[in-house]
């Protein structure tokens, strides 16, 4: 069910997309509304957002590793180098595509 | 137990729990101390009732303790000084950790491990801002340090910062990669294989393979057996 390819601009939901919104979430706060990169693909899991709550038999999702530019999370206020970058595991239902990048490329 | 909340201070005070009442111990050292907090009295409870209503034994959980803390970072050490004597083997555990920890007798059950190759353009650090996820069956129950909220809040923010405090000095054509452990995947740094190592067997390479070293927020020792 991936929907995204490895390349692909994405861009993290900044509201939770499940609702009602679960207590246990698992893409850090201070991601959302950020733009990164698909920098590789994890294959499917079961949703630990929804696990957390006794639903065992809903479908797997995609789990994929999503890069971002420090000055992308940061803007210039953090210690880090030019080159720095951070990956984080992101379930695929807290992405949508980017368009803005996709126009700009 | 100790506590690990509220460590987001830069100063070094203790939490409350000094025997601070009247009467004199004498020369000997204070017993573990009685629990306290309400998690502590919780998990007590919870024991006991799981083991009155038959569903585990007192003998299983002290067989746990024991199981676990048999796991040590000289395992990782381990799987790192092999990576770095055998390149068939490496690239098995880049492709896929679990099946290259496997071949060794150890595993991540139920988690996908990934390797992280530090190269002299890429350093890997690992952090888990959520919580404290951590190969545990490899690198054994992580340092209180991994779980306290100044390193998982600055080390996605101040990186350079952070690896500094380490003793950690990469130059800025250097990629610091933070990774951000929040799901399904564990990771293991493989970190790079020290100059001056030529010939050394597994054995003396494991040694120079710190669980640091394997976290990210430091370089693996030198043949000296210091900081590269």
């Amino acid at each position: 069910m991936a929907a995204f390819e490895i390349g692909d601009a994405v861009k993290i939901r900044a509201e939770h997309p499940l609702q009602p919104q679960p207590i246990h979430i698992r893409t850090p706060w201070y991601l959302r509304g950020k733009h990164g990169v698909i920098e590789r693909r994890f294959g499917d899991f079961h949703n630990p957002e929804q696990l957390s709550v006794g639903k065992y038999d809903l479908p797997e999702v995609t789990l994929y590793w999503v890069r971002f530019t420090m000055d992308e999370l940061w803007a210039g206020e953090g210690t880090y180098g030019p080159n720095d970058s951070i990956v984080v595991e992101i379930y695929e239902h807290w992405l949508e595509p980017d368009d803005k990048a996709r126009r700009a490329a | 137990m100790t506590h690990d909340h509220d460590h987001d201070h830069d100063h070094d005070h203790h939490h409350g729990h000094d025997h601070d009442h009247p009467h004199d111990h004498g020369p000997f050292q204070p017993d573990i101390k009685e629990p306290t907090e309400e998690w502590e009295f919780l998990e007590i409870a919870m024991r006991e009732l799981l083991i009155q209503k038959g569903i585990i034994t007192a003998r299983e959980v002290e067989d746990m303790l024991e199981e676990w803390d048999g796991k040590v970072p000289e395992n990782g050490a381990r799987v790192v000084a092999r990576a770095w004597t055998d390149p068939a083997f490496k690239a098995r555990l880049l492709a896929d950790g679990n099946a290259g920890v496997q071949e060794m007798g150890m595993d991540v059950p139920g988690l996908k491990l990934v390797v992280l190759e530090n190269t002299p353009k890429v350093h890997h650090t690992v952090v888990c801002t959520l919580c404290s996820c951590y190969p545990r069956t490899i690198l054994g129950l992580p340092p209180l340090w991994y779980k306290s909220r100044a390193y998982r809040s600055r080390t996605v923010r101040e990186p350079r910062a952070v690896l500094a405090e380490f003793g950690t000095q990469l130059p800025d054509s250097v990629e610091v990669r933070v990774v951000d452990s929040t799901a399904d995947c564990r990771y293991l740094v493989l970190p790079m294989r020290p100059d001056g190592t030529d010939g050394w067997n597994e054995e003396q390479l494991a040694r120079l393979a710190t669980r640091d070293s394997m976290i990210g927020t430091a370089v693996a020792l030198n043949p000296d057996g210091v900081r590269g």
